[in-house]
């Protein structure tokens, strides 16, 4: 264990989680802006076209979409619990919980690629190969343009987000959190949960809107 | 202001900023001082406003005549590539990165801002961005106006459209990061005693300004975002022809773009609500209304935006609303413009440099504020949209307002970055070139506008040559009083008189510390007892 000092702009530690704490929920706010632009593109269009929607809706991939959101929540509880062990100390248990969080990510990520892999066989990618004839091409051109660019945002989060994950599991592993500090933790943890928060939103406009009826 | 608590020291007791850390330019290029950040900011804007200014400078001259000088694909480009690096390059972080990067942490009592590496790294982003800008212009320019207007933009447009906005998303991050920064400084790092109501108004301004930053650019990057894909993919996001809407585009683009506008006139408020209760000697009128009047602006800022788009085939009852709530910004608007009356009124007033542009300030602002009543009115705007009575309006906020506001302010702190005094006879000169070259060149275009002569073409039928003679002989009058500053202030640099702590004796935190002030800015952290605007000897009240 050794002592962490605040950097020279802070009176003690408190203050320098407090910021920190503060700054990161800062930044969360900016990116919910950042993905509402794209909602509202989503509602306004889903809006003008429902049964285009409705009918690119069915092409997704249901079952990968389904499982993908199991394996989010999940990895968001082991997430809380490596926080909740960082706030009593317990380094290498921490390590573990974040190893297992981003490989949880991993594997998010890559049977995202498996449902990418098979929406472009299936000529459904806007601009490169889509092909679908009857009268609503263009407006399930319109969702798959708008589920790529939600979809490919969101996958940029979460390559951040495990990137960050394992770095915390590494400084976790080597004992650079004590249970007087382990604000690194508990930021990366928020973070991770907006990931999922995001993804909840999507999952059932993405995947369900269109099967509902 | 809290004088009880430490004393005035000598100006050289401690290495300034400026000194502290050597003078390599490795020493500028890395630093997490919040000071010298403030400057690189600085040396970079100004450059930037030169190149939006040279632009201007071409497009007065070619309407001069009503057949214009240039091609018209060279005119397109001109007035783009002008719109473009104002409003971006200049305007947007025209007070905050450089007035507010330097003033926040010391006028709240803090040694730095909370994310001094964010801090380091918007610059850097800025500084990405601007060179992305400047290729897109010597590659041969953009010719979409700043609005990047889609289908234009993304279907038929034959310029660097992905290059100009690419620059604008990236110097977009590099806004968001200095607002994150503002915000979390002005919450979390207030010297002990230093509580919301003894806050100076600057930092209401910055933080107001900081808000919007925060919530509103990440709309403009994923619309840029939507914009490049549709443009590189030929996808109909925002294309009618392939089912888009481009009143989307519009929608999306003003959300940010409205709000814009008041990160381009907040933080000017700011610097008028320092500058005139220490010309006028006397406490600002109405603090809480002044404080709170900058959270009302951020709050309805959010409110307006269709109200650019009157005419873009928007329903009628969305532009009733929006109509009403344009309205509703005038309300704030007043109370500073009363409250800055009521301060000066009764005041012993002295008219330095920065206090003439405070006063030329208060006159462009109200008069652009004013028109833009015309243009909020659902009837009126269908007469004026898309004329010079528009370009007009948001000339005087823009220009008029704002940069008397940064010439105000760089000319009140100058003493405090510099540890310099500036010439004040020139200054003064400087001041009212400006303020008479800038009527001269735009009071004739609201007559130009309302008379119907149409913005963004080259040309013009001979009856407008008249104003538009009158408006380029402004211009050139206005560029003489922009130059001028450049050459006093950087001779003040090397022969100016050296400055004390608190030339203009003012109150608030910042004239307590030396001129130039330390690496951490107080040499012990202040403790504030009073509110801000303490000017002594108060005028007795004469009428009581």
């Amino acid at each position: 264990m050794h002592e962490v000092a605040p950097e020279e702009q802070f009176a003690s530690m408190e203050q320098q989680a407090d910021v920190a704490a503060f700054g990161m929920w800062v930044f969360l706010a900016t990116e919910v802006l950042f993905f509402g632009g794209m909602l509202l593109a989503y509602a306004v269009y889903r809006g003008s076209f429902p049964e285009g929607f409705a009918e690119a809706g069915r092409h997704t991939k249901i079952v990968i979409g389904t499982v993908n959101t199991v394996i989010l929540l999940t990895s968001s509880f082991t997430i809380a619990w490596a926080v909740h062990l960082a706030e009593k100390g317990w380094g290498r248990g921490v390590a573990v919980l974040l190893g297992v969080t981003a490989l949880f990510g991993l594997v998010f990520l890559g049977l995202k690629g498996v449902e990418y892999y098979q929406e472009w066989d299936e000529h459904l990618v806007p601009g490169l190969n889509f092909q679908m004839e009857g009268p609503h091409g263009q407006a399930v051109q319109l969702f798959y343009f708008l589920y790529f660019m939600l979809t490919g945002v969101h996958g940029l989060h979460v390559t951040i987000g495990i990137v960050l994950v394992a770095v915390m599991a590494v400084r976790a592993w080597k004992g650079a959190f004590t249970k007087d500090y382990y604000t690194p933790i508990e930021l990366t943890g928020l973070y991770w949960h907006f990931v999922d928060l995001v993804w909840i939103f999507l999952y059932p406009l993405i995947y369900l809107v269109g099967r509902s009826g | 202001m809290t004088a009880a608590t430490f004393t005035d020291k000598p100006a050289v007791s401690v290495p300034s900023y400026l000194m502290e850390e050597g003078s390599t330019l490795r020493s500028w290029l890395l630093t997490h001082d919040h000071k010298r950040i403030a400057i690189l900011y600085t040396i970079s804007i100004t450059l930037f406003f030169f190149v939006g200014g040279a632009a201007a400078t071409l497009i007065r001259l070619n309407l001069v005549t009503p057949q214009g000088i240039f091609e018209p694909g060279t005119y397109n480009r001109l007035f783009s590539i002008h719109g473009i690096v104002m409003v971006w390059f200049f305007l947007i972080p025209s007070i905050p990165n450089t007035l507010g990067n330097f003033l926040l942490p010391l006028m709240i009592g803090a040694k730095d801002l909370a994310f001094p590496r964010i801090n380091l790294f918007s610059w850097y982003l800025f500084v990405a961005a601007g060179l992305l800008a400047l290729f897109a212009v010597i590659a041969g320019g953009v010719d979409t106006g700043w609005t990047f207007y889609t289908p234009f933009s993304t279907m038929y447009s034959n310029s660097y459209v992905i290059l100009a906005i690419s620059a604008v998303f990236v110097s977009g991050f590099s806004s968001i990061l200095t607002g994150l920064n503002f915000i979390v400084t002005v919450h979390k790092m207030r010297a002990p005693g230093m509580t919301w109501y003894r806050l100076p108004i600057f930092v209401w301004s910055n933080y107001s300004t900081a808000i919007i930053m925060v919530l509103a650019t990440p709309i403009l990057a994923i619309t840029l975002a939507l914009l490049a894909a549709e443009r590189l993919l030929r996808v109909g996001i925002f294309d009618p022809a392939l089912g888009g809407d481009p009143l989307l585009f519009q929608h999306l683009f003003w959300f940010y773009s409205h709000p814009a506008v008041y990160i381009m006139i907040l933080p000017g408020f700011g610097v008028i609500s320092e500058v005139i209760p220490c010309f006028s000697r006397k406490p600002i009128f109405g603090y809480k209304f002044v404080a709170w009047a900058s959270v009302s602006f951020t709050a309805v800022s959010f409110l307006v935006w269709a109200h650019h788009m009157f005419v873009s085939g928007m329903s009628l009852y969305a532009g009733l609303v929006f109509s009403l709530l344009s309205y509703v910004i005038a309300v704030p608007s007043a109370i500073k413009v009363f409250n800055w009356t009521a301060t000066l009124h009764k005041g012993w007033i002295s008219f330095n440099a920065p206090m003439l542009y405070a006063l030329g300030f208060i006159g462009l602002f109200t008069t652009g504020g004013l028109s833009g009543l015309f243009t909020a009115n659902l009837a009126a705007d269908v007469h004026v949209t898309d004329t010079y009575f528009v370009v007009a309006h948001f000339h005087y906020i823009m220009v008029g307002g704002m940069v008397s506001a940064y010439f105000a302010g760089l000319h009140f702190w100058w003493p405090k970055i510099t540890g310099r005094l500036y010439h004040e006879w020139w200054a003064r000169v400087a001041a009212l070139l400006i303020f008479f070259g800038f009527n001269l060149t735009f009071f004739p275009q609201f007559i130009l506008g309302y008379l119907g002569m149409e913005r963004r073409y080259y040309a013009y039928p001979p009856e407008f040559q008249f104003w538009n003679v009158l408006s380029s002989a402004g211009a050139s009058i206005l560029a003489l009083g922009y130059v001028l500053p450049l050459f006093y202030l950087s001779w003040s640099l090397v022969k100016g008189q050296r400055a004390g702590a608190n030339p203009w004796a003012a109150t608030g935190l910042e004239w307590r510390t030396s001129s130039p002030p330390p690496k951490h800015n107080f040499d012990v952290t202040p403790v504030v007892t009073r509110p801000p605007y303490q000017y002594r000897p108060e005028p007795e009240p004469q009428d009581a």
